[in-house]
């Protein structure tokens, strides 16, 4: 019994967790696959919902709809960052493009430090967040378990669409060759356009749970989020929005395990061991563990 | 011709070094004759900032590929060099935990130098090679897997670098004029690496990697060669900088920096050493200025809170601006050259017989 539990609290954890990261990898995923765009500035629509969340909060709405609003911050921003800073450097050469996001990063981290504050700022969250449930021996937190089904079901419904959508498809088929879409009559922009507002609202949804783990805002609290979503994207494969999802619940169980399992001096060196990981899958299996149907060799 | 006649001709078709360092000693002596001590730090840290940036260019700028590891290996040369020069009572304050091999050991400020760069060159050598493959993406994401790498160990390994926490007591070595000459010393290697035969093969690969190892190039090893010779003058400009700031946390060494330094060569023009030189002192000028105002704000108090974040702000938005509007920077890429000189004579086209 007592083991049979700790595997339920285990499963439980990782699951939740790994859902969060699998949303923040596809996020990160769905725009690279069409332009080739590590984007930096993935971190920052974390930024932007949480503190949507933050100034909204106050007010008088409901919850429910403050964490609407701020999905939606999401989505508008991802939209405008695309429409002025991507679009002009979509042809440059990709590191322009990367250093553009980089910039992208810098810009919203600091506007957030000028406008609001560089301090953390406790962040009002539904009692939800906080409560536990009590089964028998196991002890569940209550955003776990709304974590775990939000994710799924948003990984479910981004499948329908994907799959049974004239968009959904050309999404695809664009983060397949997108030469090839665009030689078919599918328009760049709406492709690209929508990339990036399925991407900014994946990040809103990522915020939400986020910062309902952390409590607070911060204009620094993207990092951690965009260095997920590359480590689960590598590893899964960049070019792969299977892949992606695979590599979030993939890290999402490891993160959990080391917890449990290294000693306190050597987790610190966590990240490190995880980043290693990352350089190593680089290297030896650069189309991570499920490739890409186009993936190209890389020369 | 004779010798004479050569050095005159050789002088003449290489004037870029020339005109990069003149106004840059012109600068020094006269901050060192007229500049404040506050004029002083800045040009003091500009100096530091120009021996990163023409590190960057090195690399970046000749093989095309991204890396943001460098200010990784500016924090090993930091504290590669302060284990060596700290004095043993100032490391039995501030490193309490440190080994005792390394307690009572104290060298002077070149040889520790030396060392700290020497580590930064080493690391970049072997963790650097098996990187060299990669290529766009993979090698950006790779490198900045690297400088987290870096980053975390900086941070946990409390025996050498008192961990997160702030490393104090490093003796002030580092003045205006040895910064100066280190980053004057810079340029011309950066300048002479780009013109000889391994720089040439690099810059081909730049240009068509396939197209450059049908050739013969070993694309892998040019690249390899310039990351950590690149590698070794980041870690000399991150011992100066630690002995120019004397305390320090690893903080210093992490996506600020890396940010401010691929701004300066970006700005500037990541292809050519001008463009590097060009970059730092333009982004170095705009940043103090703006500060000052960012200063006179907060000192004045119009306002009802403190400005902070708007100097980064501003960069970055001049950065996005220059990436769109002129992706290769302020100098396209060029050098500078004394108008009216070509650089070597070049072959002429012949003109087509039409009948």
């Amino acid at each position: 019994m007592e083991t049979l539990n700790q595997i339920l609290q285990f499963l439980i954890n990782a699951l939740s967790l790994g859902g969060l990261y699998a949303l923040m990898a596809l996020g990160l995923t769905l725009v690279y696959g069409i332009l080739k765009l590590v984007n930096f500035a993935y971190g920052e629509l974390v930024m932007v919902g949480g503190y949507t969340l933050l100034l909204l909060g106050a007010g008088p709405f409901p919850w429910i709809v403050v964490a609407l609003l701020s999905v939606s911050m999401a989505v508008l921003t991802s939209l405008l960052l695309e429409r002025v800073a991507f679009r002009p450097v979509r042809d440059a050469d990709p590191n322009t493009m990367l250093i553009t996001s980089f910039a992208v990063s810098t810009l919203l981290q600091n506007a957030a430090i000028l406008f609001i504050s560089p301090r953390h700022k406790a962040v009002p969250m539904p009692s939800f967040f906080i409560e536990n449930i009590q089964l028998g021996e196991l002890l569940i937190s209550k955003s776990d378990v709304v974590s775990l089904i939000v994710s799924l079901a948003l990984l479910g419904l981004l499948t329908l669409f994907l799959k049974r959508t004239i968009l959904g498809s050309a999404l695809r088929a664009a983060s397949d060759d997108f030469v090839m879409t665009r030689l078919l009559g599918i328009r760049a922009n709406l492709v690209i356009a929508a990339a990036f507002g399925i991407s900014g609202g994946l990040a809103g949804v990522v915020s939400l749970f986020w910062i309902g783990r952390l409590g607070s805002v911060v204009p620094f609290i993207g990092l951690t989020p965009v260095l997920i979503a590359f480590v689960a994207s590598v590893i899964g494969g960049l070019e792969s929005l299977t892949g992606a999802v695979i590599g979030g619940y993939l890290l999402g169980f490891l993160n959990v395990g080391l917890q449990l399992a290294l000693p306190q001096h050597l987790l610190d060196y966590r990240q490190a061991f995880t980043f290693a990981i990352v350089i190593l899958v680089l290297l030896f299996r650069p189309q991570g563990l499920i490739r890409g149907i186009h993936t190209r060799e890389q020369v | 011709m004779n010798s004479g006649g050569k050095l005159i001709a050789s002088v003449r078709h290489h004037t870029t070094p020339i005109l990069l360092v003149l106004p840059l000693l012109i600068l020094t002596l006269l901050v060192d004759r007229l500049g404040g001590v506050v004029t002083q730090r800045i040009v003091i840290v500009m100096f530091v900032n120009l021996s990163l940036v023409v590190a960057l260019q090195m690399f970046m700028g000749n093989s095309g590929v991204a890396s943001f590891a460098h200010v990784g290996f500016m924090g090993i040369g930091a504290y590669g060099s302060a284990v060596f020069s700290m004095t043993p009572q100032a490391k039995a304050i501030a490193l309490r935990n440190l080994y005792p091999v390394l307690r009572e050991v104290q060298v002077p400020f070149i040889v520790a130098l030396l060392i700290g760069a020497g580590i930064a060159t080493l690391i970049a050598a072997v963790v650097g090679f098996p990187l060299m493959r990669l290529s766009g993406a993979a090698s950006v994401i790779a490198t900045f897997a690297l400088l987290i790498i870096i980053h975390v160990v900086l941070v946990n390994w409390s025996e050498v670098t008192n961990g997160p926490r702030t490393l104090f007591g490093l003796p002030n070595y580092t003045t205006l004029w040895n910064s100066a000459v280190w980053a004057i010393s810079f340029i011309l290697l950066a300048y002479v690496f780009k013109e000889t035969s391994l720089g040439l093969k690099l810059r081909a690969s730049r240009e068509e990697e396939q197209a450059a190892a049908s050739i013969g190039i070993n694309v892998v090893i040019v690249r390899w060669v310039a990351f950590f010779l690149s590698a070794f003058v980041a870690g000399v400009a991150g011992a100066l900088w630690a002995h120019f700031i004397t305390s320090f946390s690893p903080q210093a060494f992490y996506l600020t920096q890396t940010f401010l330094i691929i701004t300066m060569l970006i700005v500037g023009g990541k292809n050519s050493v001008t463009g590097a030189v060009v970059g730092t002192v333009a982004v170095t000028a705009i940043f103090e200025g703006l500060r000052s105002v960012e200063n006179a704000i907060n000192l004045s108090a119009t306002l009802p809170f403190t400005v902070s974040g708007l100097t980064e702000m501003f960069l970055a938005i001049a950065l996005i601006v220059i990436l769109i509007f002129w992706p290769a920077g302020i100098t396209s890429g060029r050098e500078i050259r004394w108008p009216g000189i070509k650089k070597r004579p070049r072959a002429q086209p012949i003109p087509v017989e039409h009948s």
